[in-house]
């Protein structure tokens, strides 16, 4: 008998940081997080793509969480453009300023709460930290084995997964039972573009505190009562239609405070310094025959050609 | 979970495959020998494997007063979760204060795995370790002598200094190429402790069924002398001028992510943050406009030569020799000379 799978796949909005220009830098020279676009972290289409392809074949579902401030939904609807089943915000401001380890322990809550699972997916890394270590940590925090720099299924039969994972300098592959979480990397697959008629579907789709902000957005001269009552409204029409986003806290998950946010984060910060060009100043060479000709004079004199 | 101790060694993870320990964890015991000097305690290196006891010799002659050594089968090639137990019991029974491995495939594995374990703080990929002090903030305790984590973030636009303070071991994962490999010193002695450590069957839930290395065709670490082409070079074609230039010299040929992403060579040359981080005698970056990431990757050799058309280039802000002028007329030139006078 054919087996569906359930998978679940952890995704990130991250500031995009490839494109960082002078406006996006503060007067004391550090990264101003809040003028840089926010974009869905690269590494997280590929493990959403690996989830959906995995589903494609062996059918399941597949459920995005991501943790992060209410705008953070953005990524979420991003996920069921392209084919995402349920996806799930993860949010409190109790969990602000979580290190790698905090963080992989809120979403080993937020992935118990869900409960049944055989794959976990993440992206092997984000691109405001480039860590990698959430993967691993979550595995951990789970309880169960971590496949890292995942790359293809190789074989999947019944609860036996063969895995081909890039080790750089090579490849391996490894066997396991499930359940399993994989790290995925930009080679793994090439990410599916949204949905046009799961754009026109899912745009809508809202957490609560979303629908709230556009409530407030909407009827800006409106008193409390009458903006509670449309936000109420709005969240019944949401939900007939299936668009409401689920919306999480630290107690709906039954996180234990002491291991989230600042106190269950072991990494400080300690000084942040951006990255000035210093003009140390160099010998400038004149690109003629005799310019070059010294400077390969110079450095067989020091015996830098060896 | 072990407490803040001021006497625990500062430990290495030492990486080894087929028989050869990765030269990171050489760089790093030279690193960590520093580090442990400055605190005045013990520095070992922890090296589990399969037959390769003789491996702790390098490891001793890097620096390494101690060689926590861990020989069983099913340690032979590296799996997560039996690398894991032996780190966490190794950990829990000899509290090192500082334990640091190399940023390479296995270490970004292993590391976060023993992290969580352990509860511990970890900082991914420094560029650099110190020891120094910090003041908390929130308690305004002053906590001395702690591992200073010195990493890029934000796609290396900004540097941050991590710290970690009540949960120990300090723990961070340190990119290849970054510190210098020493010579092997055969004065040094040490010592070599055998483990044995306790496995459960999760340890042995993920079987290896295949493996395959390549041999590193560009072997851009081992080079004296690189020319690197970047986007300026323009073309396929036109990166022979970079190959004729690193054959004059003897030297291996790097490319910027700019070349490799336009599909001008192939990204085993990559240099710079996500490519090799080299340190060279000399660098010779040609049409290479100095992103920060490649900067990273290069600024620590000792010779650096930059040709680009663009006089304010961020290259030329790491550069030893400066030529504003165009590969295509500066290279050829070039390669003129130096035969000359070869």
């Amino acid at each position: 008998m054919e087996l569906a799978y359930d998978s679940i796949v952890c995704v990130k909005q991250v500031p995009d940081t490839s494109n960082i220009t002078g406006e996006a830098m503060t007067p004391e020279g550090t990264v101003n997080r809040a003028a840089l676009p926010a974009v869905f972290n690269p590494e997280d289409l590929n493990a959403l793509e690996a989830a959906l392809e995995l589903r494609d074949q062996h059918g399941g579902t597949v459920t995005a969480i991501t943790m992060g401030p209410p705008v953070a939904s953005e990524v979420l609807r991003e996920c069921l453009y392209r084919g995402a089943d349920r996806a799930v915000l993860i949010t409190d401001r109790r969990a602000a300023a979580s290190d790698t380890l905090a963080t992989s322990y809120i979403l080993s809550r937020a992935v118990e709460t869900i409960g049944r699972y055989d794959f976990i997916f993440c992206g092997r890394q984000a691109i405001d930290g480039d860590t990698a270590q959430v993967g691993p940590q979550l595995a951990e925090k789970l309880g169960i084995a971590q496949v890292t720099y995942f790359e293809r299924m190789v074989e999947l039969n019944n609860r036996t997964a063969r895995v081909r994972r890039n080790v750089g300098n090579g490849w391996e592959i490894l066997e396991a039972e499930l359940p399993l979480l994989f790290t995925v990397t930009d080679l793994a697959n090439e990410p599916r573009p949204p949905g046009a008629r799961r754009v026109m579907r899912y745009k809508r789709a809202r957490t609560m505190d979303g629908v709230r902000r556009d409530v407030v957005a909407a009827m800006p001269n409106a008193d409390e009562q009458q903006q509670e009552a449309e936000w109420a409204k709005r969240l019944e029409s949401l939900k007939m239609g299936q668009l409401l986003l689920e919306q999480w806290d630290l107690d709906k998950v039954k996180a234990d405070l002491r291991w989230c946010g600042v106190t269950g984060s072991p990494t400080k910060v300690h000084r942040v310094q951006s990255i000035v060009l210093t003009k140390e100043g160099h010998t400038e060479v004149s690109p003629t025959e005799a310019g070059i000709r010294e400077m390969v004079h110079e450095l067989i004199e020091d015996r830098t050609f060896g | 979970m072990i407490e803040p101790n001021r006497d625990g060694d500062v430990w290495v993870f030492a990486e080894q495959e087929d028989k050869t320990v990765n030269d990171v964890s050489l760089e790093l015991c030279g690193r960590a020998r520093q580090l442990a000097d400055q605190l005045g305690v013990g520095m070992a290196a922890v090296l589990p494997g399969w037959n390769g006891r003789e491996l702790s010799h390098r490891l001793i002659a890097h620096g390494a007063d101690k060689v926590y050594h861990v020989d069983d089968k099913q340690l032979e090639h590296y799996r997560t979760l039996p690398y894991a137990r032996v780190m966490c019991q190794l950990i829990s029974k000899h509290k090192p204060q500082i334990v640091i491995y190399g940023a390479t495939a296995v270490g970004r594995d292993l590391a976060p795995r023993v992290a969580s374990e352990m509860r511990a703080g970890l900082t991914a990929d420094c560029t650099a370790l110190e020891i120094g002090d910090y003041l908390d903030p929130r308690s305004k305790i002053e906590h001395k002598n702690l591992m200073l984590q010195i990493r890029p973030a934000f796609g290396g636009n900004i540097i941050a200094t991590i710290v970690n303070f009540d949960r120990w071991p300090q723990m961070a994962t340190v990119r290849e190429g970054v510190m210098p490999l020493g010579e092997d010193d055969p004065r040094r002695s040490g010592e070599i402790v055998d483990e044995k450590v306790e496995y459960n069957d999760f340890d042995s839930a993920v079987r290896l069924i295949e493996r395959h290395r390549e041999k590193r065709a560009v072997n851009l670490k081992a080079a004296r002398i690189i020319v690197t082409g970047g986007g300026g070079v323009g073309s396929k074609e036109n990166f022979q001028l970079i190959r004729n230039l690193a054959g004059v010299l003897g030297g291996a040929v790097g490319a910027s992510r700019a070349a490799v992403d336009s599909g001008f060579i192939d990204k085993a040359h990559q240099v710079g943050q996500t490519g090799t981080t080299v340190r060279p005698a000399l660098y010779i970056a040609c049409g290479v406009s100095g992103a920060v990431q490649h900067r990273a990757g290069m600024e620590e050799s000792a010779k650096i030569v930059a040709i680009n058309r663009d006089s304010e280039a961020p290259i030329f802000s790491v550069a030893h020799y400066g030529i504003v002028g165009d590969l295509n007329k500066v290279i050829p030139m070039m390669i003129q000379a130096i035969r000359e006078r070869a």
